[in-house]
């Protein structure tokens, strides 16, 4: 009669398995995902009797990709190594005058008068071929995408003393509290206002 | 010498298995918290470049994906070996993403509908021709924001 002291323990034996069943149900269900990549936009469906708008030809950064996986860039055969100094050299140039409207006080780079005159004209034009495999494809535009992102950076430590990347991406973690939220847009807008992402891809060839 | 011989049929005692539950617990609620729930199985081989400069697609809700790879291995004798689309559970021809997007789109809320990104998840041996008719047929239905899915990495390991 002393053990109807406390209730009856019940047996917490079977836990295990019910606790082991479910952990295989998940392992079996899920995925780790690796939901990241390079954001691009593309450009809108228009139709190709629209005039196309005059852009003067040392504004235009062409980069072709063969089916060798070989660049072209500016008529030149360039390693994709060297392509993001390139494109950055391109980009920084802010070869007009000063003085002139489209003026860039803020570049660094040669001042050349044969090349871009302010990131804001400045198009990085990719052409790639219908054999051209994926994987090169991708290399070049995350070079491009770096190339971007260096001359970003540079900006962002410049004016703010903080990272672009790290800019953007606490402005796009939802986690983010929204006031904080606020004061990164204008920062982010702004820097993105000094280089604006251009490129074109047109096309691929056909041949 | 009694007192040896008394320490022998004490036997071993059973490892004691009530904190098993909680280690076990502890393992599941780990995978729960770090894995997501798989939507479509794969037909096709599905191994994805290298980049350094991606950006985190935070919203699983705003995503539609789009497969493109070499078919598996047990639908190679139906399909062939050239890369080969998959939307959702089937293999699909270039000319009826815009139609699945379109459906997709409109499965969303409607608030949704106009913040929408497309994943491509392409296969690194995949040639480009596949990408961009692909990429003609979203910019027909106007689904212009696109994310190449990539793993992180340096870039210059895909060569």
């Amino acid at each position: 009669m002393a053990r109807r002291a406390g209730a009856p323990e019940v047996s917490a034996g079977s836990m295990a398995d019910i606790a082991f069943l479910l952990l295989i149900f998940f392992l079996v269900t899920t995925t780790i995902e690796t939901d990241a990549g390079l954001d691009r936009m593309l450009p809108p469906w228009e139709p190709p009797t629209e005039d196309p708008p005059i852009i003067k030809q040392k504004n235009i950064f062409t980069v072709n990709i063969n089916r060798n996986g070989q660049l072209l860039v500016e008529e030149e055969l360039v390693e994709i190594k060297n392509l993001r100094e390139k494109a950055m050299a391109f980009l920084d140039n802010g070869g007009a005058p000063s003085g002139s409207p489209e003026y860039c006080n803020y570049c660094q780079g040669a001042k050349d008068g044969s090349s871009s005159d302010n990131p804001n004209k400045a198009i990085i034009s990719l052409k790639n071929d219908r054999e051209t495999q994926y994987s090169t494809y991708i290399t070049v535009q995350n070079e491009l995408v770096g190339a971007y992102n260096d001359l970003r950076n540079r900006e962002a430590m410049r004016l703010f003393k903080k990272n672009f990347v790290d800019m953007e991406a606490e402005y796009l973690n939802p986690e983010t509290s929204d006031e904080v939220k606020e004061e990164l847009k204008e920062k982010v807008r702004r820097i993105q206002g000094l280089f604006p992402q251009k490129l074109s891809e047109a096309e691929t060839s056909a041949n | 010498m009694s007192k040896f011989a008394k320490k022998k049929d004490g036997e071993i005692p059973a490892v004691s298995t009530a904190s098993l539950p909680d280690i076990v617990f502890m393992l599941l609620f780990f995978f729960m918290t770090v894995t997501v729930m798989k939507d479509s199985s794969l037909k096709v081989v599905n191994i994805l470049p290298n980049a350094s400069e991606i950006k985190k697609l935070e919203k699983k809700d705003r995503v539609i994906y789009i497969y493109v790879g070499k078919p598996n291995k047990e639908y190679e004798k139906v399909f062939g070996t050239e890369p080969k689309i998959q939307l959702n559970d089937k293999f699909s021809s270039p000319s009826e993403v815009g139609d699945y997007i379109l459906m997709e789109r409109a499965k969303k809320s409607q608030e949704l509908q106009n913040v929408l990104t497309t994943a491509l998840k392409v296969d690194k041996n995949a040639s480009m021709g596949i990408i961009s008719d692909i990429k003609q047929e979203l910019r027909k239905v106007n689904a212009l924001k696109v994310n190449y899915t990539t793993y992180e990495g340096d870039a210059f390991r895909n060569l």
